[in-house]
C-alpha cells in the first residue's frame, strides 16, 4: 500500500525544482503579487526607457513586447530580455522577498478592520499598479480601458446566458442604447453642438454629472430591454435567442434613422470624460454588484430558473419577476458599458453595434466560461489581450483569431473557467506555510 | 398604389423571397434535426456564389476555346449543378470540423465555432481574392415581357420557378425517402435513433450538405440577379434568412420557404410604401410581433418542457 501512494523516485527528483518554485510562490498572498507588480511599472517608469534603448528597442514596448515579436522578429531576444529584466524578475524578486510581510500585514487588514477596508486597499494597490502602468504611453490607458468596459459588457451578458441560461443576442443593442442615451445627454447639457445648440448646463459641471448620464443611459437599455423580457415569459431558448436577435437589428436600424443622432454618419463631439480611474470605479463596481447579485436570493432564483423552470415555480420562486429583474439588471449594466465607450472614443457609430459586436462577446462569455465572475474576466481580457497583439497581422488576424476560438471551444467546450468562484474572503487571505511545504489558505484551516 | 405598381412589387417580392427562402431552408434543416444554430449559413452562401462565379467563368472560357459547343443554357445548367455538388462538401466539412466534435456539450458552443468559421470564410475569401468586386458573368440575355402594365423578366421567372422546385423537391426528399425519414427521425430523438441502426454522422453531414447545396443554388441566383459578389454579401441577407427559418417553426421545410417568402413581401412593400431605409426596422418589428403572439413560429410545435436549451 505504501509503495504505491508514494511516487517513484525518478519522478521526484524531475518534478523537484518545479515542486520548489511551486510550493515557494504558493507562500506569496495577493497583496505580496500586488506590491511586486507595483514596485516593478516604478522600475520600468525608471529605467524602462534607458533599458529599452540599450537593448536595441526603439521605445519602451507597449503590450509586453507581443508585438514587436511579431512585426520584428529579429528583436525578439531583445523584446524577451525587457520583458524578463523589467517585468518577471522585479515582480518575483519583490512578491518572494516581501512575503513574510504581505503576510502579516493582510493578517493584520483582516482582524482589525472590516474585510471592506481590506478589499479597498488591494484594490488600490491594483488601480496604482495599472495607472503607472498606463502612464507610459497613451496606447496603454486606451487599451485598459477597453478591457475594462469589455468586462462590464461580458458580465452583463454572462448573466443571461450563464447564470439564467437564455441565448441572448441583444446586447449591442442595450450597449448602442446606452451609448447613444448618455451621449445624447452630454452633447444636449454639456456641449455647444451643431444639432443640440448651446450647452443648457454650465459646461465646468459636466464632469461630475458624468455618472448621472452614465446611469441614465443605463437606464434607457433597461427599458429597451422590456421588449426582450416580456416575451421571455412564454418562451424561451431558441425563439428567444430570435426575438433578441431581431430586437439588436431593429435598434441598430432605428438609429441609423434618426437624423438628429447623425443616422448612419454617426455621433460625435463627446466630451471625452471616461478617464482610467473613471472606467476602473465603474467596472469595480459592476463586478461587485454583480458578484453579490449572483449570490442573492433572486441569483439563486435566477440558476433555479436555468435548470428548471417548471420545477422553479413549483417551488415558489417567482419565474417572472426572476427574469425580468435580471434581463433590465444585464441591460442596465451593458448600457453603461456603451456609455463609457461612447465617452472614450468621443465617437460611436450605428455599426459598431452589429453582429461583429455580438460575436466578438459571445466570443468573450463562452470562452471565458459559463457561471462565473473570474470566468468572465479572464474571457473579456484574454480576447482583447489577443486582439490587440494580433494587430500588427492586419487581415489575417480575422483568421487566426477564430481558428484559435474555435480549437479553444473543441478543446473546452464550456470555456476556459466554468461554473466555479473564487471567493473575494479567501483571496485577500494571507497564506501561510504548514509542515512538509504544503501550503494552506489560513481561513479554511480555522 | 396602384395595381400595377403593387402586381410590379408582387413579381420583385417573389424575387427576393425566393433568395430568403432557399438559404432559410438550410438554416431550418440543420435547426430541425440537429437543433444547432448553423451561423455560417451565411457565408457558405457566400461561399457558393463564388465557386458559382469560378465555375461559370471557366465554363464561359472553356466554351471559347471553341473544342466543344457549349450554348450558354448548358453553361448555366451545368454551373448551378457543379456549384451546388462543391459548395455541399465545404458545408460537409464545416459539420466535421466546427459541430461534430462538439456534439453532446452545450450548445451555445457549437453556435460560436460556427460564427467563428463564419469570420474565417470571409475574411479567408477577403485575404485570398482581394477586395476587388466580382460581376457575375452574364449567361442569359434577360428580355422583358410586357403582362399588361407589369413587366417580368425571363430570369425572374426562372428563379421563382427554380426556387419553389428545389423547395419542393426538399420537401419531397424528407417525406419520402429513406434518408428523410431517418432525418426526420432523429429531428425526433437523439438518443434511441442512433441505437435502431442510423448512422448519425451521415445523417448529420447529409444535412449540411443539402442545407449548403441550396445556398449555393441562391447564391447563384443571387449572382445572376444581382451580378455583383463580395465578400461580406452573405452577412446581411443570411442574419435575415435565418430569422425567417425560425419563424416557419422548427423542423418544418414549407415553412421556413413561406417564412422567407413573407419577409421578401414585407421588405419590398416597406420600401415601397414607407422609405427604404425603414425596411430593416419594420421588418424585424413584424417578426417580433408574431414570434411574441406565436412564440413557437407558423408550424412549429408550442414550447414545451423537452424543447429547452
Amino acid at each position: 500500500m505504501e509503495a504505491r501512494e508514494r511516487p517513484p523516485a525518478e519522478a521526484i527528483t524531475r518534478n523537484a525544482p518545479l515542486a520548489k518554485v511551486r510550493s515557494q510562490l504558493a507562500q506569496i498572498p495577493l497583496l505580496g503579487w500586488l506590491l511586486g507588480t507595483l514596485l516593478t511599472v516604478v522600475i520600468e517608469q525608471a529605467v524602462g526607457h534607458p533599458l529599452a534603448l540599450a537593448l536595441g528597442l526603439s521605445t519602451v514596448p507597449g503590450l509586453f513586447g507581443l508585438r514587436i515579436m511579431l512585426t520584428k522578429p529579429t528583436l525578439i531576444p531583445s523584446a524577451v530580455a525587457y520583458v524578463l529584466l523589467v517585468y518577471v524578475l522585479p515582480t518575483l524578486a519583490v512578491a518572494r522577498l516581501s512575503a513574510p510581510l504581505a503576510n502579516r500585514l493582510a493578517q493584520q487588514l483582516l482582524d482589525r478592520f472590516p474585510l471592506w477596508v481590506s478589499l479597498i486597499v488591494h484594490l488600490g494597490l491594483f488601480y496604482a499598479t495599472m495607472h503607472l502602468w498606463g502612464d507610459i504611453s497613451a496606447y496603454r490607458v486606451l487599451f485598459l480601458k477597453f478591457i475594462l468596459i469589455s468586462i462590464i459588457l461580458t458580465l452583463s451578458l454572462n448573466l443571461v446566458n450563464g447564470y439564467m441560461g437564455e441565448f441572448s443576442c441583444s446586447h449591442p443593442g442595450f450597449m448602442a442604447l446606452g451609448a447613444y442615451g448618455a451621449s445624447a445627454l452630454t452633447v444636449l447639457l454639456f456641449v455647444n453642438d451643431d444639432v443640440f445648440g448651446a450647452p443648457l448646463l454650465p459646461p465646468a459641471l459636466g464632469p461630475f454629472m458624468f455618472p448621472l448620464t452614465l446611469i441614465a443611459g443605463g437606464l434607457l437599455a433597461s427599458v429597451g430591454a422590456l421588449v426582450v423580457a416580456i416575451p421571455s415569459f412564454r418562451t424561451r431558448g431558441d425563439y428567444l435567442a430570435i426575438i433578441s436577435l431581431a430586437f439588436m437589428f431593429i435598434v441598430k436600424s432605428l438609429i441609423e434613422n434618426l437624423e438628429i443622432v447623425g443616422g448612419p454618419r454617426g455621433f460625435m463631439n463627446q466630451p471625452k470624460w471616461a478617464n482610467l480611474p473613471t472606467v476602473f470605479v465603474w467596472t469595480a463596481i459592476c463586478v461587485w454588484m454583480i458578484y453579490n447579485f449572483t449570490r442573492s436570493t433572486i441569483g439563486k432564483a435566477m440558476c433555479a430558473v436555468r435548470d428548471d423552470e417548471i420545477a422553479a415555480s413549483a417551488m415558489t420562486v417567482n419565474t417572472q419577476r426572476t427574469k425580468i429583474v435580471t434581463f433590465l439588471f444585464a441591460a442596465f449594466w451593458a448600457g453603461v458599458a456603451g456609455g463609457l465607450f461612447a465617452h472614450v472614443i468621443g465617437y460611436i457609430n450605428p455599426s459598431t453595434f452589429g453582429v461583429y459586436k455580438l460575436s466578438e462577446v459571445l466570443a468573450m462569455v463562452y470562452l471565458g466560461g459559463l457561471n462565473s465572475v473570474v470566468g468572465s474576466i479572464a474571457g473579456a481580457a484574454g480576447l482583447q489581450l489577443l486582439m490587440e497583439v494580433l494587430r500588427p497581422l492586419e487581415l489575417f488576424k480575422w483568421i487566426v483569431i477564430p481558428v484559435l476560438l474555435i480549437v479553444l471551444m473543441i478543446r473546452r467546450p464550456t470555456g476556459l473557467i466554468a461554473f466555479t468562484e473564487v471567493k473575494i474572503e479567501d483571496l485577500l487571505q494571507p497564506r501561510r506555510v504548514l509542515r512538509q511545504g504544503s501550503v494552506q489558505v489560513s481561513g479554511k484551516e480555522r | 398604389m396602384t395595381l400595377a405598381t403593387f402586381f410590379q412589387n408582387f413579381v420583385n417580392a417573389l424575387q427576393l423571397g425566393s433568395f430568403y427562402a432557399l438559404i432559410a431552408l438550410g438554416y431550418s434543416m440543420v435547426y430541425g434535426v440537429l437543433m444547432l444554430f448553423n451561423f455560417t449559413h451565411g457565408d457558405i452562401f457566400m461561399v457558393g456564389a463564388y465557386i458559382g462565379f469560378f465555375v461559370s467563368s471557366g465554363l464561359v472560357a472553356f466554351a471559347s476555346l471553341g473544342i466543344v459547343a457549349l450554348p450558354n443554357w448548358l453553361i448555366l445548367v451545368l454551373t448551378i449543378l457543379l456549384a451546388m455538388l462543391l459548395t455541399s462538401f465545404v458545408g460537409m466539412l464545416v459539420e466535421r470540423i466546427g459541430y461534430r466534435p462538439l456534439r453532446g456539450v452545450p450548445r451555445a458552443s457549437a453556435a460560436i465555432t460556427g460564427l467563428m468559421i463564419g469570420i474565417v470564410l470571409e475574411t479567408g475569401n477577403l485575404a485570398l481574392l482581394g477586395a476587388r468586386r466580382r460581376s457575375f458573368p452574364i449567361l442569359i440575355e434577360t428580355q422583358g415581357y410586357q403582362l399588361g402594365p407589369v413587366t417580368v423578366t425571363n430570369t425572374k421567372i426562372m428563379i421563382v420557378f427554380l426556387s419553389l422546385l428545389l423547395t419542393l423537391a426538399l420537401h419531397q426528399f424528407v417525406r419520402r425517402t429513406k434518408w428523410g425519414m431517418a432525418m426526420r427521425a432523429m429531428a425526433y430523438d437523439f438518443v434511441v435513433v442512433p441505437l435502431m441502426g442510423v448512422p448519425i454522422n451521415t445523417i448529420a453531414a447529409l444535412t449540411f450538405g443539402l442545407g449548403s447545396a441550396l445556398a449555393a443554388a441562391a447564391g447563384i441566383f443571387f449572382g445572376i440577379a444581382y451580378p455583383i459578389l463580395n465578400p461580406y454579401m452573405g452577412l446581411l441577407i443570411g442574419w435575415k434568412a435565418f430569422v425567417a427559418a425560425i419563424l416557419g417553426g422548427r423542423g418544418s421545410i414549407l415553412g421556413a420557404a413561406l417564412a422567407g417568402f413573407l419577409l421578401g413581401f414585407i421588405e419590398i412593400f416597406v420600401a415601397t410604401v414607407f422609405r427604404s431605409t425603414l425596411r430593416d426596422v419594420i421588418a424585424y418589428s413584424i417578426i417580433l410581433l408574431i414570434l411574441t403572439f406565436r412564440p413557437h413560429g407558423f408550424f412549429g410545435e408550442p414550447y414545451s418542457a423537452h424543447l429547452r436549451l
